[in-house]
This record gives structure tokens, C-alpha cells and sequence, in this order.
């Protein structure tokens, strides 16, 4: 037994061994685990984060966020405003894509004008009114209004090949079409701009991934070659493939395993605050006593965020009392979880309901963390303010359809905002339920406050990012003054990979890991 | 034989409609697809949109017949994940399954006759005692906790400090009881060997068959137990039976008698419920082949019913029904050879 196992180690250590040949500059193996593969290699048919993490590991953005939230040049070497309305960009110059064209301003007009036709991101898209080249490596960015989240949209774009994509593939079918249904030519091939190029693929076994020899950003202190990535999705296979040495970073570590990670002397964790709130909402339509401020706050007082944080989530979330992290231009500093049962009881006794009442509650249980133990302990709080709860927990794939019937009085729902901003927050979870505007879409709580709507209506035209910033912050006070929703915590995001994979660098908050950047020892 | 397979043919044909109208009939509460397919921002209109045009707003009736009459040419739907066609999708995942039960098939045929048998000939011996007492603990844990001590086990290893260390004996103990770790923990490996189509095989090189080591032991973990027991209870119970006695009485030797005449007695009954066994197993890869992230048709089925992935769900249940008839035609096929009085015709029993 002994010798098979030494047998197996040294086979193992002989896979892992650098591939004669490659560049001597790039030439570490990296084995990568995440909970999923990337659905497509058609980067605007899905907004997701397996989608985002593929993005940036075979495209490159024109600007991506740094680690503290700022802007960073990629494709674009610089910008500047020409009017409220318009943005010009100058692009790197000699850059080139994966078929070997070199990037210009045309191939990032193709790629904004296939984004704006894409289902799921022509929402970010929407403020823009066209692209305008001015020159081979200058274009202008115009708004239909003035639109402060101009730079935070231009981060989803990464340019794609125009050549590559235009015309027709082996059947006859446009190259350039986008498509959820079936296979199309830009979900089976790629041709970007990023240090990566995909090598081969087996949806839902692995993706292989070769450094691109003429990647532009020779500056970048990366150097892995090859990438082998493997979607595990089952939480203690992918600890284990850590711990046994089989991968060599993986994301997300889940919070029951944690400590053995940070035991483990082989194996570094990073862990940061995340940016995905999750929430209860409180329907208003179904439930008479929603409607009354006091409730509301009762139940807001009769939570215990820093419990549920502590005990259910071990310490991997942070308690929040608004919907915007520390960093987002809403976060108010001041508001602080309010947990007080005696306070909360007085409420219920001043709104007129001493005795209770009884609703219902429905929460997934495999979407977010914890998710249903969280809903649990929120239904054993709200019993000691003599609200009886009917708890019902469903899988994902069942919770959604109840979810956009608005099926129980309380429903849970954990939101990231896609533009890393707390306009988002509002527009999808707090503003009153709009079909047209497409406000409010998943505001299941049905809690509608026209000022506070038209002051998130101010912010998205406001350009004077501190004149935003204060109101948005009023925004966010008053949802906390009306206890507008019951604001859980933030997700934390965690990472783990073996010591000589110097991953902290390279990791951000909207948890795509700039693997580009990655050294490894 | 021909009435046989003509009646068996006739009843899979029977299942396959009942999975199919089954499976359809439930796919409401499979849950919605668009969710797995589109963001969160995506409005509800366009969702409308395209679920109009994946055909989900159509009556059950109009959905269920659009899908026999492409099932009938063959055509079983296309895997809203997968973009591609259900059966291609599968027949791309079955290879690595049917390895993983063809191994855990061999380490079961290989391991459970000798064991059987010895504790059978044996009964009052030690080691049979000892092959007894380890399978009721066998039968009774639970696949996917012998999948996990395993990896714990043989991969990520275990460093035992129960004992003195700075003794001669205590260290010698902690070595003993420690293990090193380094087997693979996941997936398939690297190392495959193509054979033919899309078939990838594990049995063709050291690593592969390293990666294939812990799952099919897990898998076997379940019915070795069982198979040793159903062998032994056979054997004693061939062993009293009045020709062995008198084969015995005659003098013929005992390793004759043991392995020729009760032996093939003894596999009548085992093939038959081994026939249903294997279809058995197949249901449990879906449990091994997550733990170890094996890439079979187990793994894609259970992720396509979070994913609501519902062609690829029926799909994969129509084939696993076919599995099912197949083996059992293969065994009752077999049983013929084994035994030729029994008569395989068309008539219900």
C-alpha cells in the first residue's frame, strides 16, 4: 500500500512538473477549482460571476476596479470628460487579440453595440446612446443623459474581435449572434484580447487555459501558463482537493471549513467583507399589518444581526443595517444594527398588535449561505414578538417562480449590484413596483416611497459624485427610518490556495481573481 | 428466445412512455429554467419572451407530444445547459460512469465469491467471524460517509498523535495508525486514454486507475457486504443439500465438490439479484460521483435538476429505464446459460 501511494505521489508531482517549452517567463501550472464552470465562452450571453471571472481571464475590460474600489486602466490608457454627456478614451496601442488582429476603435464599437442587444446586459447599457470612433485608438462614450456610472459600465466592457466574430460559421449561421438556446460560434470560440487563451473545454468537467504569448501587459508580474479548471461543486470535495494538494486554489471556501484551512500550514486563506446583501422583505400587500411603520420597525428591532452573523454564519458575514457596503457611495457609516426585543415588543404593543399575528415566510435553501437556517433563526425572533411564522423552504430552482409570484408575506433575497453602486440596490429591491420601467422588479416587499424614488432619479443623473453621494446616503437613511425591508448582513467572500500560490494580490470584492496577475512560487 | 426479446422489447417500450409522461408531468415543479439561463437584471418581459420561445407557456399536452414526436425520430430534446442535444450530452458522460461500475463490479465479482465461500466452508473460523462482523458494519454506513473517511483517509491523509511520540513504541504506533495521503480526490485525472467517439478510458494507465481507485471502492462499499452474505447464506444452504452429501459419501474430493458442483448452484440466485444490483448502483453513482466529482451521467443529472435543466432531466431518465431493461434481459439471458432448464419464453410466468 505504502509503495502505491508513494507511486501515485510521484506520478502526481510528474503532472504537475512545468511543460517543456513554454515561455520561460510564464511557465508555472495552475489547477483551479470554483464551485462552477462559466456556462459559455460567448461572454455577453449570461451576466454571472463564472461569466466575469472567464472575462478577465481571456478578455481584458478597457478599466477594471483595483482592490479599493478605484479605477484602474486596462485596454484604455486613459480618458477624459468632453461634455456631461460624452467620455473620450484613447486605447492602448499595438494590442493584440487572440486570431492575431490588432485591437482597435472598431472592434469596440462592435463589442458595445453587441452588449447593448444583449438580453441580460443591455440594463447596464441602457444610459448609453451610441459609441462614436474619432480615430484607430480614440472613441467617445455618449450618455442620453448626463450619467455618473459611465466608468462603472465601461468595466464590462471587454472588446472582442470584430473580425473574428463577423460573417457566417460552418452552418451558415451568423457569427455574431447571441443566443441561450443551443450552441452558437461565439459560445464555442474566442478571440480576445486577455492573457489567456482557451485551449480546450468539457462543459462541467474542465477548462484548459495557455498563456498568450503576445499578451500585451508584459508589466504584469504573472507568471502561470497553464490553467486547468475544474467546477466542483460539492463544498467538501473542493476543501478536500485543496487539502490533498490535487488543486491549488479554490473559491469559495465555505464557512464550516475555514478553520481547517487556516490550520493547515500547506494552505493560505483570504477572506474579505463582501458586497452581496441578503434581506428579508416584507409584503405589504398581503400582510395588513406591514403597512404600518411601527410593525416594520418592530421586526427590524426583533432581529438579531450580529447573532445570526455570529452563531449561523461564524463570523463569515458582516450585520448590516442598510443595503450598501462599507465603500458603496450610499453607506451610511451611522446606521447600526438595531437589535432590542423589549423595544420591538413596545412597537407591536403601540401598533396595536400585543397579540401578534401569523404569516408566512419562504427562503431558499441552497442559494445563499446558510440560507435556511438563517430563515429559521428569523422565524424564532419574530415568535418572541408574538409573530407565528409559517417557514417554508424550497431549492433555487423552486424558490424563484414562488419568488416572482410574491408567494409568502416574507421572502428572502440576497442582491450584488452588478454596477458596484447603490442606485442598483434601490432600483431592483426598493422602488415602487414598476412593469414598465422595469423599477422595483424584485421588490417583493411591494414598499413604495415616491421620495425616496425620486431621489435615486436625481443620483442617476448627478455627475458631482459628492452631490451623489449625499443623496444617495438619503436614500439609504430613509429605508432605515422606514424600515423599509430587514437588511441581514453581507456575505463574506473567502479564497484558499496553497502557500506557494501568492493569490491576496490578485483578489478583489466583486470576487473576480485577476488570475493575469497571479504569481506563483 | 425470440418471443422472449420480442416481449422485452415490448416492455421497454411500455417504460419509456411511462417515464416520459411522468417526467413531463412533473417538470412544473422542477422549478423555473430561465432563472439558471439569464441575470438577475433581466426584466420579466423578456424572460416572458423567452420562455414563450423555449415552448414553456404550451399546454402539457401540446409540449408532450411536440417532445414524443421528436423522441420517436430519436431526437430527445436539447439541454438548455448543455446547448446541445440531450443524448449527446449523455452518451459524452456515460463512459466515465460505466467505468466507475464496470470497477466497482470487478472489485465486488472478485472480492465477494472467495470470502463468500471460505466463510461458508469456514463458518466457525476467526477470519470468517471477522469477514461478518466488518460487512454488517459495511451494509449499514452510509456511501457517501465511506466516500468521505476515504479522501480523509488515503488523500488528504491523517497525522495520528494519540500515543507518546517520544517513545519508541508510542512513535511506532502514531506511524501506524497515520496515513500519508496524495491519492487523488477528484475527477478523472489527466491521463486518459482515448478509445473510440467520445469514450475516455481510466483503465489504461497508472494514474487513471489511481483515479478510479477510491470512487469504485466506495461504490463497492455498498453491496460487497452484501453479496458476500447472499453468497455465504446460498453456499451453507447448497452445502446440506442431499447431492453434495452423497458427492461427499462417494469421496470426491472436497475442493471439487466446494468449487464445481455447490458453487454453480450457489451463483443461480447471486446473478439474478445481481442483475438488479448493478441497475441499483447505477442510482448510487449519483452520490458517489459527487463526492469525488467523477464526470458521469450521476453528477449531470443531479446538477441538472438544480439546474431545472428539464430535456436533459427526461432524457437521462429514459435512458436510465433502458439500462434497466437491458440488464435484465442480459440476465435472464444468462441465467439460461447457467441453468438450462430454465425456459425463457414469451408467456408470463
Amino acid at each position: 500500500m505504502k509503495r502505491l501511494l508513494t507511486a501515485c505521489v510521484s506520478c502526481l508531482a510528474l503532472a504537475g512538473a512545468p511543460m517543456a517549452g513554454s515561455a520561460a517567463e510564464a511557465d508555472k501550472e495552475l489547477k483551479l477549482a470554483y464551485d462552477a464552470d462559466p456556462v459559455t465562452l460567448d461572454i455577453h450571453e449570461q451576466l454571472s460571476g463564472g461569466i466575469l471571472q472567464l472575462s478577465h481571464m481571456t478578455f481584458d475590460p478597457l478599466i477594471r476596479w483595483t482592490k479599493d474600489l478605484e479605477f484602474e486602466p486596462r485596454l484604455a490608457k486613459s480618458w477624459e470628460r468632453i461634455d456631461d454627456r460624452t467620455m473620450r478614451f484613447h486605447l492602448r496601442e499595438g494590442v493584440k487579440f487572440h486570431s492575431g488582429n490588432t485591437l482597435t476603435s472598431e472592434d469596440v464599437k462592435f463589442t458595445f453595440d453587441r452588449l447593448k442587444k444583449s438580453q441580460d446586459f443591455k440594463a447596464i447599457f441602457k444610459p448609453f446612446s451610441e459609441l462614436k470612433i474619432v480615430d484607430d485608438t480614440t472613441f467617445d462614450l455618449v450618455t442620453n443623459k448626463p450619467y455618473p456610472l459611465l466608468l462603472n459600465a465601461a468595466t464590462y466592457i471587454f472588446p472582442m474581435d470584430k473580425a473574428f466574430y463577423t460573417g457566417e460559421d460552418d452552418n451558415g449561421n451568423d457569427k455574431s449572434a447571441i443566443s441561450k438556446q443551443g450552441s452558437t460560434f461565439a459560445s464555442r470560440n474566442q478571440s480576445g484580447t486577455g492573457p489567456y487563451v482557451v485551449t480546450s473545454r468539457q462543459q462541467g468537467v474542465k477548462v484548459e487555459f495557455d498563456r498568450f504569448d503576445d499578451y500585451w501587459d508584459t508589466e504584469s508580474p504573472g507568471n502561470v501558463g497553464h490553467i486547468t479548471l475544474t467546477p466542483i461543486k460539492e463544498n467538501n470535495t473542493r476543501v478536500s482537493a485543496l487539502l490533498s494538494g490535487g488543486v491549488d486554489f479554490i473559491a469559495p471556501v465555505p464557512p464550516t471549513d475555514l478553520e481547517r484551512i487556516k490550520r493547515d500550514p500547506k494552505t493560505d486563506l483570504v477572506t474579505m467583507s463582501g458586497t452581496r446583501i441578503i434581506t428579508f422583505q416584507m409584503n405589504q400587500e398581503r400582510v395588513e399589518a406591514f403597512k404600518d411603520k411601527r410593525v416594520r420597525q418592530a421586526i427590524a428591532y426583533a432581529v438579531n444581526q450580529e447573532g445570526i452573523a455570529a452563531k449561523i454564519m461564524k463570523g463569515f458575514a458582516t450585520p448590516a443595517a442598510q443595503l450598501s457596503p462599507t465603500g458603496y457611495q450610499g453607506h451610511v457609516d451611522s446606521l447600526k444594527p438595531r437589535f432590542d426585543v423589549a423595544k420591538a415588543k413596545e412597537l407591536m404593543k403601540e401598533a396595536g398588535y400585543e397579540d401578534g399575528f401569523t404569516i408566512t415566510m419562504m427562503a431558499p435553501n441552497n442559494r445563499y449561505v446558510n440560507d435556511d437556517k438563517i430563515a429559521q433563526a428569523v422565524a424564532a425572533m419574530l415568535a418572541r414578538i408574538n409573530i407565528k411564522v409559517d417557514l417554508k423552504t424550497l431549492p433555487k430552482a423552486q424558490y424563484w417562480p414562488e419568488f416572482d409570484n410574491r408567494a409568502a408575506d416574507m421572502m428572502m433575497i440576497g442582491w450584488h449590484a452588478d454596477t458596484e453602486d447603490s442606485a442598483n440596490f434601490y432600483e431592483f429591491l426598493t422602488m415602487c413596483p414598476d412593469a414598465d420601467s422595469g423599477n422595483g422588479q424584485y421588490n417583493a416587499g411591494n414598499y413604495c416611497n415616491p421620495e425616496l424614488d425620486k431621489l435615486v432619479d436625481q443620483a442617476n443623473v448627478e455627475t458631482d459624485l459628492d452631490k451623489r453621494a449625499a443623496l444617495l446616503q438619503k436614500v439609504e437613511q430613509g429605508l432605515y427610518d422606514d424600515a423599509a425591508f430587514v437588511p441581514l448582513h453581507w456575505q463574506d467572500l473567502a479564497w484558499a490556495s496553497k502557500s506557494n500560490v501568492k493569490i491576496e494580490p490578485i483578489l478583489n470584492v466583486m470576487n473576480f481573481p485577476y488570475i493575469g496577475d497571479l504569481v506563483v512560487e | 428466445m425470440l418471443a422472449f426479446l420480442v416481449q422485452r422489447i415490448g416492455q421497454a417500450l411500455l417504460v419509456m412512455f411511462v417515464i416520459s409522461v411522468i417526467s413531463f408531468a412533473i417538470q412544473d415543479g422542477l422549478g423555473d429554467p430561465l432563472r439558471q439561463m439569464v441575470g438577475q437584471s433581466v426584466s420579466d418581459a423578456e424572460r416572458e419572451q423567452l420562455r414563450e420561445d423555449l415552448g414553456l407557456n404550451d399546454p402539457f399536452l401540446v409540449q408532450y407530444v411536440r417532445f414524443a414526436t421528436n423522441a420517436v425520430q430519436g431526437d430527445l430534446g436539447t439541454s438548455y445547459f448543455y446547448g446541445k442535444p440531450t443524448l449527446d450530452v449523455i452518451l459524452e458522460h456515460l463512459p466515465a460512469t460505466l467505468e466507475l461500475v464496470i470497477a466497482a463490479s470487478l472489485m465486488i465479482a472478485f472480492l465477494s465469491v472467495p470470502i463468500g465461500v471460505y466463510a461458508a466452508i469456514r463458518p466457525r473460523a476467526w477470519l470468517s467471524k471477522f469477514f461478518m462482523g466488518v460487512s454488517t458494519v459495511g451494509i449499514s454506513i452510509p456511501v457517501f460517509l465511506t466516500a468521505i473517511v476515504l479522501i480523509q483517509l488515503f488523500s488528504i491523509g491523517v497525522t495520528v498523535t494519540w500515543f507518546p511520540s517520544d517513545t519508541g513504541w508510542g512513535q511506532w504506533l502514531n506511524d501506524f495508525f497515520s496515513t500519508d495521503g496524495g491519492m487523488p480526490s477528484y475527477g478523472r485525472g489527466d491521463e486518459l486514454t482515448h478509445l473510440f467517439g467520445t469514450w475516455e478510458s481510466n483503465f489504461f494507465s497508472g494514474t487513471g486507475l489511481l483515479h478510479l481507485l477510491l470512487p469504485a471502492v466506495s461504490l463497492a462499499s455498498i453491496m460487497l457486504p452484501l453479496f458476500i452474505r447472499l453468497i455465504r447464506a446460498e453456499m451453507m444452504e447448497v452445502l446440506q443439500s442431499d447431492y453434495i452429501r452423497y458427492a461427499q459419501a462417494k469421496g470426491v474430493s472436497p475442493r471439487r465438490i466446494n468449487f464445481l458442483h455447490a458453487l454453480k448452484n450457489t451463483m443461480l440466485p447471486v446473478i439474478t439479484v445481481g442483475g438488479v444490483q448493478i441497475g441499483i448502483m447505477v442510482a448510487y453513482t449519483i452520490l458517489t460521483e459527487t463526492v469525488f466529482q467523477w464526470p458521469g451521467v450521476g453528477l449531470m443529472f443531479l446538477e441538472a435538476i438544480t439546474r431545472s435543466d428539464i430535456p436533459l432531466i427526461v432524457a437521462y431518465l429514459m435512458v436510465v429505464g433502458l439500462v434497466f431493461v437491458i440488464t435484465n434481459t442480459v440476465v435472464d439471458l444468462v441465467y439460461g446459460l447457467v441453468n438450462p432448464t430454465v425456459k425463457l419464453t414469451g408467456k408470463k410466468a
